[in-house]
């Protein structure tokens, strides 16, 4: 078994705000991340595959076709938008870091029939990132 | 489950000296790192939080919160500190694997003080002396 990551990077904007919270408490809570306005990100997202090599082509996946779909199904749906009201998902989900992890997961995993994603892992600062390995699995592994 | 993993800093010096090595076992044995004087890194911390996501908050641990517990409780003691005069190593080495593995001590000690970590636990910690050399301790 052989893991590959790919890193692509996407600028958006989000604010913090949860409706079952009340304005103070949201305020407490996000502090300036609450700003209606948002604020900005260059995050940098890491996609990692894993599977055999392939004993023909020496590859573990097609990077092009990797590139191509990881474009389409994230990047172009992400990329200088904001989350909060360009994003339909969030506007009822907040878009921290955890949840927008998780989300691009369900963005991508189902269109990468030709190989296995193994986790998703999004900067949005150089200081906080978040590693997600998709759903757990029950005792059983299914 | 998510992983959240914060990025710290933080610069101290220390030497690497044994107590029961004679003078010339712990010069060969730890190098320039026995340089009586000691010397110094800016060390960087890596704290990894595992657990759900809160649906009313979007979070697994509340970040300013996270923050304010290491800055407390590793960062401050620590920053601008020489190691080998701290409590916590008056038994012990200070090398980064020992750092690694009390810097992972202190926080899992203080843990329940974090009321947003309530669900999550602490996973990992990575601890970098230099960009060339690192140690991970989870527990």
């Amino acid at each position: 078994m052989i893991y590959l990551t790919r890193r692509a990077e996407f600028s958006a904007s989000h604010y913090y705000h949860s409706p079952a919270l009340s304005p103070e408490e949201n305020q407490r809570l996000y502090g300036k991340c609450n700003n209606p306005h948002g604020h900005g990100h260059n995050y940098v997202l890491e996609v990692t595959v894993r599977g055999e090599v392939d004993g023909r082509s020496g590859m573990v996946v097609d990077l092009k076709q990797l590139k191509e779909v990881l474009h389409r199904e994230v990047l172009d749906v992400l990329d200088h938008r904001f989350l909060n009201e360009e994003v339909p998902v969030f506007r009822h989900l907040i878009p921290t870091t955890e949840n927008l992890a998780v989300e691009i997961w369900r963005m991508l995993g189902p269109k990468l029939a030709f190989c296995e994603l193994h986790r998703v892992r999004l900067y949005e600062t150089p200081d906080l990132y978040v590693d997600y390995f998709g759903p757990e699995k029950s005792a059983n592994g299914k | 489950m998510v992983h959240l993993t914060r990025r710290y800093w933080f610069s101290a010096s220390h030497r690497l000296h044994h107590p029961s090595l004679a003078e010339e076992e712990n010069r060969d044995l730890y190098g320039k790192c026995n340089n009586p004087g000691g010397h110094g890194h800016n060390y960087f911390l890596e704290v990894t939080v595992t657990g759900p996501i809160d649906p009313r908050t979007g979070m697994t641990v509340n970040l300013a919160e996270l923050d304010a517990f290491v800055h407390a409780r590793v960062l401050e003691p620590m920053h601008d500190s020489s190691l080998n005069e701290l409590p916590n190593f008056q038994g012990q080495v200070p090398t980064t694997e020992n750092l690694c593995v009390e810097i992972f001590r202190i926080l899992r000690e203080g843990w329940p003080e974090l009321e947003s970590a309530c669900r999550a636990r602490l996973a990992r910690v990575r601890l970098e002396e230099t960009s060339s050399n690192f140690f991970e301790y989870r527990g």
